[in-house]
């Protein structure tokens, strides 16, 4: 009994280490332990209007904010190139965001694969924006697998949007 | 003990085939390709000597009970069928009304209660032969324990009928899932081998992935994203205690496994989105790149001697497994089917290989000889996968993820002959088994 109450004080103090928490998928207000106050994890941002081309609600729908990829593959398509070049140009002239390029695969591929392949997504992303330009020190990349679909069928038509890499924005490439 | 020999050479080869024997014979295991015939056997419930036992009695013989039918090599003869009543620990066993119900293997046990203490004991007769087979034993511990305690007869029963070590006193540490597919929530779980006494190690606050016990069982390896970014921790069973193994920005860290030794973990660096091979020595924190290559290289795992590392590569093209020494360099490819393969696993007895299949829209556990040789597929489903062996080598469990909007994780079984496959019971979904040593 007394290892559970050790636990949650061990992720309480995990959690509040990891206050600017590019995990958003799990951050936070998890609710089953009731950790709710301050360091939980829960980062707010205003996301804009998305009239404002200087937004991330801009730069997500209208710039595009992903690009796809074939099945097992990492390179870029001519469109996903069109898409970052136009992130790019987007990025240099919005400086003060910083970047996070998430990586994901279908769930057609063993877990260490996929992390491992999601990682080479996330990188061929980073490393074309490099190219365009866009500074490394405000880049980090993240793989997440096949652990965060956004599409739940198991189909290809699931599956296609899902082998995806995303540029992430939030405030503060000035740090 | 030929007997013996035979049941040994026939799990080896995963051929078990126990045939009823004509009335008067010993106990015989006769080997054959066909349909398995479980061997039968009876366990009464044990006998309760003082007061306050009677609960546990009965409750650890249907332990040792369902770890043996578990098997799929043992077929339980229920008590309703029973003739002859255990009446005292000590009493002559009456072979022939244990004959007359066909059971070739009987049970015999008691439990005293005292306090915080327990004692249990127990004896197996081949009934055929009419004699003991091996000395009774006698385990004592905790209330708490009294699965345990159940799980070590089965064991030691197991163990002398197939002449194979056992694998009931054991735990899996697993990880245990919520939420629906696109925001599924996990946290690191442990059970028994047999999905009973559920603890669990961390809250669902953070990804965590494909955990590891250490050779001991006494520390845990897995992947986690608390800082944000995934990276490869190290947890001290006991109290919980989780320190980073040396997280970088920049990088991720993981799949990690443990050495034999457990002085080392053997794990993924992706940097720049290339994942190669490295060492890390836990004490020193002396870090050793294995593989240099510009593809994938991961789910390394050590051979039980420590001299060789298993690992996938796709550098071919596509994934494969591949062998390299234990200080790296040139590795040789050992899968050639069809298809990719995938975590492979050296089995604790160093003879095979474990793996997952992917060919042709399916997804395969598997096993081969650590050269590659006599591939056998022992499961086919839309998502198997990361295999662990059973401290005996004989059983693996899997991950097995069915299709769709409502697909879910399970933790199932089969042994190495591609039988007995069978789902572990547990609270919710389940994901990444790994499996313990034997417990002490």
């Amino acid at each position: 009994m007394t290892l559970l109450p050790k636990a949650l004080l061990l992720v309480a103090a995990l959690g509040l280490a990891a206050c600017n928490n590019p995990d958003r998928y799990g951050a936070g207000g998890t609710g089953a332990d009731g950790m709710n106050g301050a360091g939980s994890g829960i980062d707010t941002m205003g996301l804009g209007d998305p009239n404002d081309p200087q937004s991330i609600a801009y730069f997500n729908q209208s710039v595009g904010d992903r690009v796809l990829f074939a099945v097992d593959q990492s390179t870029l398509s001519p469109e996903g190139r069109g898409i970052l070049a136009g992130q790019a140009q987007w990025l240099q002239t919005n400086s003060d965001y910083a970047i996070i390029i998430e990586g994901h695969a279908d769930e057609q591929g063993t877990r260490e694969y996929n992390l491992a392949l999601g990682a080479r997504r996330a990188a061929a992303v980073q490393d074309f924006l490099i190219s365009q330009g866009v500074a490394p020190s405000r880049m980090r990349t993240i793989s997440y697998g096949k652990e965060r679909p956004i599409e739940v069928c198991s189909e290809e038509a699931c599956y296609s949007r899902n082998r995806r890499a995303v540029t992430v924005l939030s405030m503060g490439a000035g740090a | 003990m030929t007997l013996l020999r035979t049941l040994a050479a026939a799990l080896a080869l995963g051929l078990l085939a126990p045939v009823l024997p004509a009335a008067a014979q010993p106990l015989r295991i006769v080997i054959d390709e066909g349909v398995i015939e479980p061997l039968p056997f009876a366990v009464p419930d044990f006998i309760a000597e003082n007061g306050g036992a009677e609960e546990y009695a009965r409750d650890i013989a249907r332990v040792v009970a369902s770890d043996l039918a578990g098997t799929g090599l043992f077929r339980e003869i229920p008590a309703e069928a029973h003739i002859s009543r255990v009446t005292s620990f000590d009493a002559p066993v009456a072979y022939n009304d244990w004959q007359a119900i066909n059971a070739q293997a009987l049970i015999t046990g008691a439990v005293q209660a005292s306090g915080d203490r327990i004692v249990v004991k127990f004896r197996l007769f081949d009934v055929y032969s009419g004699q003991q087979m091996g000395e009774g034993l006698q385990f004592a511990g905790t209330p708490q324990s009294w699965r345990r305690m159940a799980h070590k007869v089965a064991d030691a029963a197991y163990s002398r009928i197939t002449g194979e070590g056992g694998y009931f006193d054991s735990r899996v540490v697993f990880v245990a899932e919520s939420g629906p597919k696109n925001q599924r929530q996990k946290r690191l779980g442990v059970m028994d081998y047999d999905g009973a006494n559920v603890q669990y190690l961390t809250d669902s606050s953070s990804i965590v992935l494909a955990p590891r016990f250490s050779p001991t069982g006494d520390r845990i390896l897995f992947t986690s994203y608390t800082s944000g970014f995934p990276a490869i921790y190290l947890m001290d069973v006991g109290s919980l205690q989780t320190r980073s193994l040396g997280e970088q920005p920049g990088t991720m860290t993981f799949a990690p496994r443990f050495s034999p030794d457990g002085n080392t973990v053997v794990f993924s660096l992706e940097q720049g989105g290339n994942s190669d091979i490295y060492t890390l020595d836990i004490a020193s924190g002396q870090l050793s790149q294995l593989t240099n290559a510009p593809s994938i290289e991961t789910a390394p795992s050590f051979s039980p001697d420590g001299s060789q590392i298993v690992f996938e590569s796709d550098r071919s093209g596509n994934q494969q497994i591949y062998v390299m020494g234990a200080g790296g360099g040139e590795a040789r490819r050992i899968s050639n089917g069809k298809g990719r393969y995938g975590t492979p696993v050296w089995s604790p007895r160093g003879d095979m290989i474990a793996f997952t299949k992917q060919n042709e829209g399916r997804f395969h556990i598997g096993v081969m000889l650590t050269n590659g040789e006599e591939e056998r597929l022992l499961t086919a489903s839309f998502l198997d996968e990361g295999p662990t062996w059973a401290p005996n080598g004989r059983v693996i469990m899997f991950t097995r993820e069915s299709a769709g909007a409502g697909g879910q994780s399970g933790l199932f079984s089969v042994d190495i002959s591609g039988r007995n496959l069978r789902q572990i019971t547990t609270e919710g979904a389940a994901s990444d088994p790994a499996w313990s040593p034997l417990l002490p």
